[in-house]
Order: C-alpha cells, then sequence, then structure tokens
C-alpha cells in the first residue's frame, strides 16, 4: 500500500522511532515555546501599567490562596457585551506583571478585571463579610475571617524581590521600602509620599489608592484584598488608548 | 499486511498482524473509511484555515492571515453599528430637559429600557437587583422616601456625581458626627429611645422623654425638630418605618455612637450622559420619582 506501509519500518525500530518522536515533538514546542523569548515584542505597549504595591500584592497572594480564580476570571474578551458588561477589553499588558496570570476561565461569578473603583470600599467590606447581604442572589461564600486576620508586612519584600527575579521591574528603593509603603497605604493620615513617589502619578502616571481599605484600626487580610480589587483594570487609561490592529 | 502473513490468510478472512502469543493472533483490521477521510479533511481545513485566519507567529507578531479577519475590527464594527442605531435617541436624550424626558412617550420608552440595562450592570450589586436596596447604607430606589431628593433633576446629579466619594469634588457630601465621644452613655440610650417613639415602635416612655432633648439639642439640627430629616444634607426622616441601617435599639445605637456615612461612586467618570439619564428615567419610574 506505497508510502503508508512504510511506518511499519519506524513502528518496529525502536530507536528511529524515539528519534522520530523526538523530533517532531521537538518542532511542536519550538512553535509555542520560541515566541515566548521575545515576549516584549507581543505585548502591546501601553502606558500607566505599573508593578503591584506590596500591600496590593499581597492582596494578589490572598486571591489565590482562596481560590478566587475558580469562580471569576480577569480576562474580558474582545466582544461587545462583555466589552458593554465589564469595560474595555483585556490587554496582555495589563497583567503582565502578574505572576502567576488569574485570568480564569471559569464565570460562576463575574469578572474582575475592572474592578477596580467600581465599588466603594464600603461595599467591598459588606460583600466579603457577606455576600448575599448585598446581593441577594449571590453564592459566594463568606470571607469575614479575613478581617480578623492581621498582617504586617514583615515577609513582604521577599514577595517583592522574588518577583524581581522574574522580570517585575521592582527597584531596590521599592524593596527596602516594601515593608513601610505596605504599612502606609492603609494610613490615610499618615505619610504616604515615598509610596506615592515610587509606584504613583510621577514615576507610572496612576496615583496609588492610600485608604483605610477594611474600615478597622488593625491592619488585615481584608485590607490587601480589598487594596487589589480596588486597584484591577484602572492602571491603563482607555480614553488615550489606540489598539495595535496587528495584535 | 506484509508478505509473511499475508500467504497464510485466505481470501475472506480478516488479515492478521502476524503477532502470536499463546495461539493468541492480533487482527488487523483497517480502520473505518469514513474515520480516515474525516481525518485527512480535517488536516487539509488546518492547513486551509492558517492560510485563511491570523495563525503562525512569528518574530514581530504573527500570521494576518488573506481574509484580513481581525477581532479588534469586528468588535468595533459591531459597537459602531449599535452606536449608529441609538445614536438619534441618544441625542434627543442628552438635549432633552430633563422634567420634558417623561412628556415624550417615544424618548421616555428608550431612556427606561436602555436605562434598565445600564441599571443592571451598574447599580444592581448595591439597590439590588429588584431596585429594592439592602440593609447597611444601600438605599431601596422603590419608594419614595428619598435621602437626597427624588425628582429627575436630583436623582440625575447623584448617579453623575455619587455621595461622599472622593472622586468627584461636586458629590453630594454631609458628615454625621460620632455621638460616641460627645454625648455620655446614657443620653444615647435616652436619644435612641426618643427616635424609637417618633418612629411609632415600642419603647421607654421616661427614657424617651428625657430623650427629646437630647435630640434638639444634638439632632435637630440636621434631622429636623419633628425628626422629619432633612434632604439638602441627606439626612434621613427618622419618624417613618424605612430604615437604611436598622432601626433596632442595637443597631440605631450603633449609628448614634459611630456615625454611618454611606458612599456612592460618581457615574460620569464610568458612563456617558446619556447613559446616566437613562438610568436616572429608570429610576425615577419605578415607583418614587418625584
Amino acid at each position: 500500500m506505497g508510502i503508508l506501509d512504510k511506518h511499519k519500518k519506524i513502528e518496529t525500530h525502536a530507536t528511529l522511532l524515539m528519534v522520530l518522536s523526538f523530533i517532531v515533538v521537538t518542532i511542536g514546542g519550538l512553535v509555542q515555546i520560541v515566541p515566548l523569548f521575545y515576549i516584549e515584542n507581543t505585548i502591546e505597549k501601553v502606558e500607566g501599567v505599573r508593578p503591584y504595591t506590596p500591600l496590593e500584592l499581597t492582596g494578589k497572594r490572598i486571591y489565590e490562596r482562596e481560590g478566587c480564580y475558580a469562580c471569576h476570571s480577569q480576562m474580558i474578551r474582545p466582544m461587545r457585551d462583555e466589552v458593554e458588561r465589564y469595560g474595555h477589553y483585556s490587554l496582555a499588558a495589563e497583567t503582565m506583571y502578574d505572576r502567576p496570570f488569574q485570568w480564569g476561565s471559569k464565570r460562576t461569578g463575574p469578572d474582575l478585571a475592572r474592578v477596580g473603583g467600581r465599588y466603594s470600599d464600603e461595599w467591598h467590606q459588606d460583600h466579603f463579610r457577606n455576600p448575599p447581604a448585598v446581593v441577594p442572589e449571590s453564592i459566594m461564600p463568606k470571607y469575614g475571617f479575613l478581617f480578623n486576620r492581621e498582617i504586617d508586612g514583615k515577609y513582604v519584600a521577599d514577595f517583592l524581590s522574588t518577583s524581581a527575579i522574574f522580570g517585575v521591574p521592582y527597584t531596590t528603593a521599592m524593596i527596602e521600602n516594601a515593608t513601610a509603603d505596605f504599612r502606609a497605604q492603609v494610613d490615610p493620615e499618615g505619610d504616604a509620599e515615598g509610596l506615592e513617589e515610587r509606584y504613583g502619578k510621577a514615576a507610572f502616571g496612576t496615583p496609588v489608592n492610600v485608604r483605610n481599605f477594611d474600615g478597622q484600626a488593625k491592619l488585615t487580610e481584608a485590607d490587601a484584598l480589598i487594596a487589589y480589587m480596588q486597584v484591577l483594570g484602572t492602571m491603563v487609561d482607555f480614553s488615550t488608548f489606540q489598539p495595535d490592529l496587528s495584535r | 499486511m506484509s508478505a509473511h502473513h499475508d500467504k497464510e490468510h485466505k481470501p475472506g478472512e480478516v488479515p492478521t498482524t502476524g503477532h502470536s502469543w499463546d495461539g493468541i493472533e492480533e487482527l488487523d483490521n483497517p480502520m473505518p473509511r469514513w474515520w480516515l477521510w474525516t481525518w485527512y479533511a480535517s488536516i487539509f481545513w488546518a492547513v486551509l484555515y492558517s492560510i485563511a485566519y491570523p495563525a503562525w507567529p512569528l518574530i514581530n507578531g504573527a500570521t494576518q492571515g488573506i481574509l484580513g479577519y481581525n477581532r479588534v475590527e469586528e468588535l468595533q464594527s459591531n459597537i459602531d453599528k449599535f452606536t449608529t442605531l441609538n445614536a438619534p435617541m441618544r441625542e434627543k436624550l442628552v438635549k432633552a430637559e430633563l422634567t420634558e424626558i417623561g412628556t415624550d412617550p417615544e424618548l421616555q420608552s428608550f431612556a427606561k429600557q436602555s436605562g434598565a440595562a445600564v441599571y443592571k450592570t451598574w447599580c444592581a450589586q448595591c439597590h439590588g437587583s429588584g431596585a429594592g436596596g439592602n440593609v447597611g447604607g444601600y438605599p431601596n430606589l422603590l419608594d419614595d422616601d428619598w435621602l437626597w431628593g427624588g425628582s429627575m433633576e436630583d436623582i440625575h446629579l447623584t448617579v453623575t456625581h455619587g455621595i461622599r466619594n472622593t472622586q468627584s469634588e461636586e458629590a453630594r457630601f454631609s458628615m454625621m458626627p460620632a455621638f460616641g465621644d460627645m454625648l455620655e452613655k446614657e443620653d444615647i440610650t435616652s436619644v435612641v429611645q426618643y427616635v424609637r417613639q417618633i418612629s411609632g415602635q415600642e419603647h421607654d416612655a421616661a427614657l424617651a422623654t428625657a430623650g427629646e432633648t437630647v435630640f434638639a439639642d444634638n439632632c435637630s439640627g440636621c434631622h429636623a425638630e419633628d425628626g422629619s430629616g432633612d434632604r439638602s444634607q441627606g439626612a434621613p426622616d427618622l419618624t417613618d418605618a424605612i430604615w437604611l441601617y436598622g432601626g433596632d435599639v442595637a443597631s440605631l445605637t450603633h449609628t448614634v455612637t459611630y456615625a454611618r456615612a454611606g458612599v456612592m461612586p460618581a457615574w460620569n467618570e464610568r458612563l456617558t450622559e446619556a447613559d446616566i439619564r437613562s438610568v436616572a428615567v429608570y429610576v425615577h419610574s419605578l415607583g418614587g420619582g418625584e
């Protein structure tokens, strides 16, 4: 049966089969992996995206720990219905400092890619304590315990320096002041100038939210998670954004 | 199918692979023809698809495909289509006087429909999908008990700039003091009983009488002498049965001690004027509009 019969030669010679399989897998691997080496070129350039502040980064860790990604996506697809509901479709650049990214694939709850600034801190406090209290039809579990778990940001510098190894542009100043910045962000009465200077308008074009996010005197995991919620999707100014159609 | 076992195979019998284990032979049936052809067709289709549509990653981007399909352009044309269709009505809506929207049935119907969509997307999370509000500071929008006013102008202003936020300088603002620092515990207990008296609830008469003075000295400036509230300051009416944070003794004591300050975001940053007007018309039409 002509060429198809030649297959038998491959199937009956283990070494030949191994060598040829290796070549096939190599080609497949190259096609997928090589573009990652010039990923800088594949991400559309936008202004305003900054690394997370120490507090926001901690909030993201809590988001991952609690498995929020299992029910919430952070990826607005370029379709009219999604754009009407959630806002501008997500850009690769907006999650370029997310390690790991939280795009998700399941929407039991709504997409959170642009939840920042959409609700007040008070809403988030009420909602995390008891979701059905504000959205009666919600099946989200309660996260009230986050309001009792105090955190001090003692080791947050390690988070930053680890992220820096993987290419997130945390500067030495950011890492050295991580714990101070961590605390400064929840203290509207305190001195947040250093935090603003490192992460804020002057450096990246977007101001940093400095508030008492959880509404309590103590600094808790709820502060970090709400700070993370409130920055999601707010970094890029879409009023001046022009899409690159070749992407 | 090669020679060494084919010669043992009689016509009409399924050939074997020639392997034999303890007398058990492996049949060598050909794959079904329909399956094979579907497979070949899929390969052919994949080749055509990768030529026609964006597919292969290259150094500075990806192949764009000869059909010129682009998802961003497709999205834009989809949005443009509906923007164009809605444009005349939206323009009319933005130009109309707020009070006159209700007099034009076509315009009102358009505003109500699009306002309902805006409401479900942006407002339902706090005020409830049925606009019934939620205890804990999220006002019911179905009734005629308004904190800051229920006319079209008032609702429009509230939606545009929000309440007590830091986003808009024109946001309506008022701040109830926390009386925990200013009043004695007994005074708070008695003023709570007085508030329960004027709202027609079960109360301790003696304490309520004492509370009347406390109320007149401390609360009447905003909530009015008779406790009916003041819309210019967003001070709620305390004489009715509608409670934003609860009318029981514990909730009232908490309210007086620590004060309450609900926040509503400014929507002029996120919504267009036409959307804001639509949702104002929708909320106005829910039953309590003035």
